[in-house]
């Protein structure tokens, strides 16, 4: 109930409408990976699904921000669901990867931001770290779906608290694979252009 | 409030909506008919828009004026979102802006909706006079200097026409036009306006089309002509006179606020067209894929609007 009012409001205030090209929504198993570029990237992609597809999926979000006070705590975790990574300690024996794969299990679908963090240039989509390629290596059978989040970073900046209700746009790009043998380097790349695609679409 | 008068108006209206829908439908059943389908298109897209501002225009001022106080605010809020969006902000920009959208917007309608309480005039300064001041004081606090009058100045814009200007439509639900009886005559000055705005722009579109020669600004808008201009306004006066019965005013009042509304409505559809090309941008709806573009909708009904009103005030005072 209290997540389908915070879809809502997110929404409505995030001004964002939603675009599927060449995809459709599908409670199947997917990573949806996006583009970073503000603290609401994670709520608003959330938001912008279905219903049934939101039931099922799980955003990965940052441990040291979301565990940072009892709001937000309650959110995380009784609201949306989320797998919240520790980005300090990155513990050998149990990478994020693994993590995510664990949490996952068989029905869950995620949100990840391969960027890392927020981008800083507004446009400019950073390097992709690793992460997607060693899930998608350990994990074939997941669908990867680009995310492009547009304007975002205008409604809340870096740095800001208060929201400016401007119009975003999320777009859902066509899924991918990881083909057998493509070393990570091309991977990343290609993961990247799609997403980026996406605002020219 | 459903006297003689406005069953008239209103059910007019209606009954000519159900025609020009019956018109788009066949036309677009049968393509052969010769008109440019596209065109077709568009005529019926602007035929859904304007069924669509009936009925939620119908239902506010049926539930009362409060409704349609908040109704206005609500679009006024949603083209001030493609407004901004549309202009490209910095990051010094960001607090004034929030200002902006979450208290100057919703206390000009405050403002408005007090009307017929307070006496005060403030609605007609706060945005001109105190809402201008703090946005310059405020951005110039937030320490980004680069391009700061034009950064300002187009926060100012968006906010003078998307809030200020709008806002005195809903304003004519306060006036005193029959003073003791229902609020008959300001509920269908207000059906007038909007009717008179999308008839004016209809007129200059057709106008322009039909004997169009000499483009105002052909960098601007191709498609508006001196002669769409004159052919529409003088036309859109006609059947403004013709309507007098639908407004407080005798036909020669009717006459000349139709002018008036025909010739603000051709400027604000200027401005707003300078505005898109400089960014780029054929349509507000197009920016970001799948709004439906409110500010194309009601640039020229924003323009008219404080006219009217003004007008309108002269002669009925308090």
């Amino acid at each position: 109930m209290t997540a389908t009012l915070l879809a809502a409001l997110a929404k409505l205030l995030s001004g964002a409408s939603v675009r599927w090209i060449d995809c459709q929504p599908d409670t199947c198993q997917r990573v949806y990976f996006a583009n970073h570029t503000s603290h609401l990237d994670a709520l608003v992609v959330w938001a912008a699904l279905p219903h049934e597809v939101r039931m099922v999926t799980r955003p990965v979000a940052a441990k040291d921000y979301w565990e940072g006070g009892r709001i937000r705590k309650y959110m995380a975790t009784k609201v949306f669901d989320a797998l919240l990574i520790d980005r300090k300690e990155i513990k050998v024996h149990q990478s994020p990867v693994d993590l995510m794969i664990r949490e996952i299990g068989e029905t869950k679908s995620l949100i990840v931001f391969p960027e890392g963090s927020r981008s800083t240039d507004a446009g400019v989509i950073g390097e992709f770290k690793s992460g997607l390629y060693y899930l998608s290596k350990k994990r074939p059978d997941l669908e990867l779906v680009p995310v492009h989040i547009d304007n975002l970073n205008r409604v809340l900046p870096r740095g800001e608290f208060l929201p400016v209700p401007l119009l975003s746009c999320i777009s859902f790009g066509a899924p991918m694979w990881l083909e057998s043998g493509e070393p990570k380097a091309d991977f990343l790349l290609r993961a990247r252009e799609a997403v980026r695609r996406l605002k020219e679409v | 409030m459903a006297d003689g008068k406005t069953l008239a108006l209103v059910g007019g209206v209606l009954v000519l909506l159900a025609a020009a829908t019956g018109v788009g439908q066949f036309l677009k059943l049968y393509p052969e008919s010769g008109l440019n389908a596209a065109a077709v298109r568009s005529f019926n897209q602007r035929l859904r828009a304007w069924w669509l501002m009936c009925s939620v225009l119908a239902a506010a001022l049926l539930i009362g004026k409060t409704a349609t106080v908040v109704l206005f605010g609500a679009i006024s809020f949603w083209a001030l979102r493609e407004f901004i969006t549309l202009t490209p902000t910095r990051l010094g920009d960001h607090r004034a802006l929030f200002w902006v959208f979450f208290l100057f917007t919703p206390l000009q309608y405050l403002l408005i909706g007090m009307m017929g309480i307070s006496h005060d005039e403030l609605y007609n300064v706060m945005i001109p006079v105190y809402a201008f001041l703090f946005i310059l004081a405020r951005v110039a606090v937030s320490g980004d200097y680069k391009r700061f009058l034009e950064r300002t100045a187009k926060i100012q814009a968006g906010l003078l026409i998307c809030v200020y200007c709008l806002s005195f439509a809903p304003a004519l639900l306060f006036l005193d036009l029959e003073p003791g009886k229902s609020h008959g005559a300001n509920f269908r000055l207000l059906f007038f306006f909007i009717l008179m705005v999308q008839l004016s722009d209809a007129l200059h579109f057709v106008w322009s089309r039909l004997v169009g020669r000499h483009v105002i600004a052909a960098t601007i808008s191709p498609s508006k002509t001196w002669e769409g201009f004159l052919g529409g306004t003088a036309s859109a006066t006609l059947l403004g006179a013709a309507l007098w019965w639908a407004t407080p005013f005798p036909p020669w009042g009717a006459a000349g606020i139709s002018m008036l509304i025909s010739v603000m409505g051709f400027a604000g559809g200027m401005t707003m067209s300078a505005i898109k090309r400089d960014r780029g941008v054929k349509d507000y709806g197009t920016l970001v894929e799948g709004h439906g573009g409110v500010l194309d909708r009601i640039d020229s009904l924003c323009f008219a609007a404080p006219v009217v009103f003004h007008i309108t005030r002269f002669f009925f005072p308090n």
